[in-house]
């Protein structure tokens, strides 16, 4: 008999994957403060306590405010650097790319460690406004990935048409280019925000002691007390990537029925 | 005809360089309004460079453009009176058919209602009425093509620049387009400019012809005159066959040159219908159509001259069989063409046979 390796390696794979984030609900409503099987009860005391949690709820509305601005300055950045890069052919373009990729590939440490160093001797005092700074430098290579796809996709000629049917350069890029390149906007929106959500080094290094939600949870899991609220705050976490990524693919897929071009697979 | 229509179009020794490549050469040409004028060439003649210079998408390194009298050097294509039906088609994808159509109605201060029954009009002109509410993405390669037009025409341009509009589609359907865009250039009487390197559309739907070779205009004629007395063997080789065998002049005089071609024998040429070109270095040479020469099938059939050869190569095509034959005394085979009549054979390989052909019917390229 054939043994099908690859199918058990896949399944294996999955299971490892997978199980840690499906333990995560399991014991968010389990009746107990130790994260052990076997499992005691059924109870929702920890969603209550994330709710009332005070630190959590700044925490969260920091976390939202760094991640919405970092997002979008990224994602305009982004679109700014790779509108540059696909179209206009410039001396030194392919070096300041790479410039403006290298914090893609550089350890967060890195960026972080100079970042504070620069901030620090220049005098500015460490804030919400320094964190986004941090994340915009972290997410600003990825929405330029994205984003430059997008735009290679974009056949020259419609940009072209649109000038020869009358219209200047600022319209000609609201009314065509944007509309088509909106998916890959919408991409590169996406992929900052959870960037900058999970964001934790550069977070706790720029940060002033304001609570986010990543240095939050960093915190609290020192203390076996909070474990649980913090799995039922993950619970929550996961459930809204879920609606999120769904909402993303379901705008994509509209996008591609829209303009009917190609699916080319994930929303990245 | 046309010499009397006002000019729409001069080029004035235009060159363009990318960097080192001199992609245009001195260009001189005029082109009329109204007139369906081709730019024919292989790819990378200039042929393409040139039509978008009229657009504006190119700048020129020098010389003068001038449509309609003006130059419009600096103009941005968004203010000049041309229109271009592109290529790709460059149909805005998120946009609707009508959408499409009237988008350069955008600025026109036309009440929404005139702007709309504007767009019926010009939908209903490329044979799409009912199209309207249509995603464009939908449409099928050859309605996407009716989009672009109606969509340059609907600003009534002074001049409609066609980028290889055709090559996209398959056989049958380019063929019909062929004739629809004559119709449509007769009915709204503008200028058409049309970039193509097929010379069998060149051909059918021109009123003149440039053929461009390496940033040049090689010659710039009717389709007929190109056709019948192409100045170089360079354009006789690209509209059309043409066979070629080496020739001698023994003497001119009086609009008649007396020459000798290999394998032919000697004949009297009349120097203003039949005599081409500038001198060439590698002496003269003397040729003919594929058409204008027939195998002599029964000793009954009549013709000016005869030359005897021997049958190389057989290439059947339905209505037409193609012979490659090497007249005794030359070194290459001729291709003759012969049409398929009822009762006719088709000669094997190998046959000898008789060749006949006309004096009149040979162009002898100096």
């Amino acid at each position: 008999m054939k043994i099908p390796t690859l199918r058990i390696y896949t399944i294996a794979y999955l299971i490892f994957l997978y199980t840690p984030i499906v333990i995560l609900p399991i014991f968010a409503f389990n009746n107990s403060t130790a994260v052990a099987f076997p499992l005691q009860g059924f109870t929702t005391e920890w969603f209550y306590n994330i709710a009332h949690d005070d630190v959590l709820f700044r925490a969260l509305q920091n976390s939202l405010i760094v991640s919405s601005i970092s997002s979008v300055l990224s994602a305009t950045l982004g679109t700014f650097a790779a509108r540059a890069s696909t179209r206009y052919k410039f001396p030194g373009s392919g070096p300041l790319m790479g410039l403006i990729m290298l914090p893609m590939v550089l350890p967060d440490m890195i960026t972080a460690m100079a970042l504070l160093v620069v901030l620090l001797s220049i005098g500015i005092k460490l804030s919400l406004v320094t964190i986004i700074l941090g994340h915009v430098l972290i997410c600003t290579p990825f929405s330029v990935a994205i984003l430059t796809s997008a735009f290679q996709s974009l056949d020259k000629s419609l940009e072209e048409a649109a000038c020869d049917l009358g219209e200047g350069p600022v319209s000609t890029f609201m009314l065509v280019i944007l509309p088509l390149v909106m998916p890959g906007i919408i991409s590169a929106l996406l992929i900052s925000f959870t960037i900058s959500l999970d964001e934790f080094i550069v977070t706790n290094f720029l940060g002033s002691g304001e609570p986010l939600l990543s240095t939050f949870i960093y915190g609290q899991l020192r203390f076996p007390k909070y474990v649980p609220n913090i799995m039922a705050l993950g619970t929550v976490l996961v459930g809204v990537s879920i609606i999120l990524l769904t909402l993303a693919e379901f705008f994509r897929r509209r996008g591609i029925a829209k303009t009917g071009s190609k699916d080319t697979g994930g929303f990245l | 005809m046309s010499s009397e229509k006002p000019t729409m179009i001069e080029f004035k020794d235009v060159h363009k360089y990318y960097g080192d490549y001199h992609a245009l050469r001195g260009i001189n040409a005029t082109i009329k309004a109204g007139e369906f004028f081709s730019l024919l060439g292989p790819s990378g003649c200039g042929k393409t460079t040139l039509l978008r210079t009229i657009a504006g998408f190119e700048g020129i390194s020098s010389g003068v453009v001038l449509i309609d009298g003006k130059d419009v050097a600096g103009i941005r294509p968004n203010h000049r009176p041309t229109n271009m039906v592109f290529q790709s088609y460059a149909i805005f994808p998120h946009l609707t058919v009508e959408q499409n159509v009237g988008f350069g109605l955008r600025k026109d201060p036309r009440s929404k209602e005139d702007k709309a029954r504007a767009v019926d009009e010009a939908l209903a002109m490329v044979g799409l009425a009912g199209y309207g509410k249509r995603a464009a993405h939908a449409l099928s390669g050859g309605q996407r093509q009716r989009v672009a037009l109606a969509r340059a025409l609907i600003l009534k341009p002074k001049v409609l620049l066609l980028d290889e509009p055709l090559s996209a589609l398959d056989k049958k359907l380019r063929e019909n387009m062929q004739v629809e865009l004559i119709k449509l250039q007769r009915q709204v009487g503008i200028t058409f400019i049309l970039v193509t390197h097929d010379q069998e559309e060149a051909l059918v739907m021109s009123d003149r012809i440039a053929v461009m070779f390496e940033g040049q205009i090689a010659q710039l004629d009717s389709p007929e005159a190109l056709y019948r007395l192409p100045k170089t063997r360079a354009v006789a080789n690209f509209i059309g066959t043409m066979n070629f065998l080496p020739a001698k002049i023994l003497s001119e005089a009086g609009g008649i040159a007396e020459i000798e071609a290999a394998g032919l024998g000697r004949m009297a040429l009349n120097v203003e219908k039949q005599v081409t070109g500038a001198v060439s270095p590698g002496g003269a040479t003397v040729g003919f159509r594929p058409e204008t020469a027939t195998l002599l099938f029964d000793t009954q059939e009549a013709t000016d001259r005869e030359s005897m050869a021997t049958v190389e190569e057989v290439v059947y095509y339905g209505d037409m069989t193609y012979y490659d034959v090497k007249l005794d005394g030359t070194a290459e085979p001729m291709r003759v063409s012969m049409r398929n009549v009822f009762g006719r054979p088709v000669l094997d390989i190998g046959t000898r046979t008789r060749v006949g052909w006309s004096p009149g019917a040979l162009v002898l390229f100096r």
